[in-house]
């Protein structure tokens, strides 16, 4: 039987989970992030390098302790839905979402970031055109994660289209971005890398990728993050033995003469989190 | 690693790129916006000796909740009126462009705080005033005291410029790559 689309229990019980959701990942890191930022500073050898890692463990440690959000660009939400089939997908559910972030910047409370593009007016409250970003999925429950971006990172993200011939060239276009962003996306990077579907497909996948856990790489992706790591640019630009703590890579199909490969660039404070909806009835 | 406590004196020209530094004092937040009235309508604070933050903090009342650094390069072109008036150091991430490297020499120093540290940097700070309240949270300049920062000098008063040799470095292997 489909619910209530416009049932106020339902929509309550997606804005406090989208709250929910928002405030524990801006102030904890996920487990498997945690994990090989541990493993990155047991290995480096750069004294500044590893004073860096220091800090970033002992700000990590106060954001946990204090429920203070770890960094202050806590981003503009991206949000990935998985939805039942008894659920419908409403105007409503979207509005619900928007409202959970609106609660999350009251109350976590996180930087208004979200503006108009060009008259760059402020909203002050995260919700805007087009954001939050929802992107839904069917699915057997209803579960909500967020991804907070901030700038820094998705500033220096990139997309080329390859020739069909050039598919060497993935790890070197990987590699060049991280060379053009330096220090700016506030490294050790985590690398979500989208290849093949269209131009805005590969984007999609390479921020998808992001979504994946970090604490394990195939022997493709730590090929491409090895090739990073030869760059020494470490954390913060400063030099050092770790610039990316991760490569995932996710694909799709693409068109016989295209080869697209896009590289969604995140910071060491790698923010998501799931929460599970309690359906409330 | 070396304490340092504002207001700065000629002490930050014998720093290193490389260097590590404790700051205590007092700092003014300044991003984009505050740099761009500060040039229209002069500088609200005694610049003399001051370390200038480039971070837009969340705070609640006076209570400040995250203050961690933002992008400096995006203040490359707006910075020389303030090294010019005796400004001694900067702080922020990423590092700054050749010509602010030039700016600062024989002036004073650009330090590195960690990029997403800002519980860390907040747990640190106490408020101590604003200025410019009307630009907003992030973009208004915010005075805080210090309690031993840890920063990395990022560029010298020298000509020392730690992320220009790493970026550098990366660049050579980037193209010798392949």
């Amino acid at each position: 039987m489909m619910h209530d689309p416009a049932d106020p229990r339902l929509l309550e019980a997606i804005a406090s989970a989208t709250e929910q959701a928002l405030f524990t990942a801006e102030t904890r890191l996920p487990e498997d992030v945690k994990e090989v930022i541990s493993r990155a500073r047991a290995r480096e050898t750069n004294p500044v390098a590893l004073r860096e890692f220091g800090t970033i463990w002992e700000n990590m440690m106060i954001a946990e302790r204090a429920r203070v959000p770890l960094c202050q660009d806590t981003g503009v939400p991206v949000l990935y839905i998985t939805i039942p089939p008894d659920i419908p997908l409403t105007e409503g559910l979207y509005k619900a979402l928007a409202e959970g972030v609106r609660r999350a910047t009251y109350n976590v409370p996180l930087r208004p970031n979200v503006v108009d593009p060009l008259t760059r007016k402020n909203r002050g409250d995260n919700v805007g055109n087009g954001m939050p970003a929802v992107h839904v999925r069917p699915g057997d429950h209803l579960r909500i994660t967020v991804l907070p971006k901030g700038a820094g990172a998705e500033n220096t993200s990139r997309i080329v289209m390859l020739l069909p011939s050039e598919k060497e060239k993935i790890p070197e276009v990987v590699a060049e971005t991280v060379c053009l962003a330096g220090g700016r996306p506030c490294p050790p990077v985590v690398l979500g890398v989208g290849i093949g579907g269209t131009f805005d497909l590969a984007a999609a996948l390479a921020k998808e990728a992001l979504l994946l856990p970090i604490d394990s790489m195939d022997p493709y992706e730590q090929h491409i993050c090895d090739r990073v790591n030869i760059l020494g640019i470490g954390p913060m630009g400063l030099g050092g033995d770790t610039t990316a703590l991760a490569v995932k890579v996710q694909q799709a199909d693409c068109h016989t003469a295209s080869l697209p490969v896009a590289v969604n660039v995140q910071c060491w404070a790698h923010r998501r989190a799931t929460v599970e909806v309690e359906i409330p009835w | 690693m070396v304490d340092l406590r504002t207001p700065l004196g000629s002490e930050v020209l014998d720093l290193h790129a490389g260097d590590l530094v404790a700051l205590s004092g007092r700092i003014y937040t300044a991003r984009d916006e505050a740099h761009l009235r500060m040039l229209e309508e002069g500088i609200p604070f005694n610049p003399h000796g001051a370390a200038v933050y480039h971070c837009g903090p969340i705070v609640e009342g006076t209570r400040i909740v995250a203050a961690g650094p933002t992008t400096s390069a995006r203040m490359n072109r707006l910075t020389e009126f303030l090294l010019d008036a005796g400004v001694r150091a900067l702080i922020g991430k990423g590092g700054m462009s050749p010509e602010v490297v030039e700016q600062l020499r024989g002036r004073g120093v650009y330090l590195a705080f960690t990029g997403g540290c800002a519980a860390l940097a907040a747990a640190r700070m106490r408020y101590a005033g604003i200025y410019f309240e009307d630009l907003g949270m992030a973009e208004a300049i915010w005075a805080f005291e210090l309690d031993r920062l840890p920063l990395t000098v990022g560029i010298d008063a020298h000509g020392g410029d730690l992320f220009g040799e790493v970026l550098a470095r990366a660049r050579m292997k980037c193209q010798g790559l392949w």
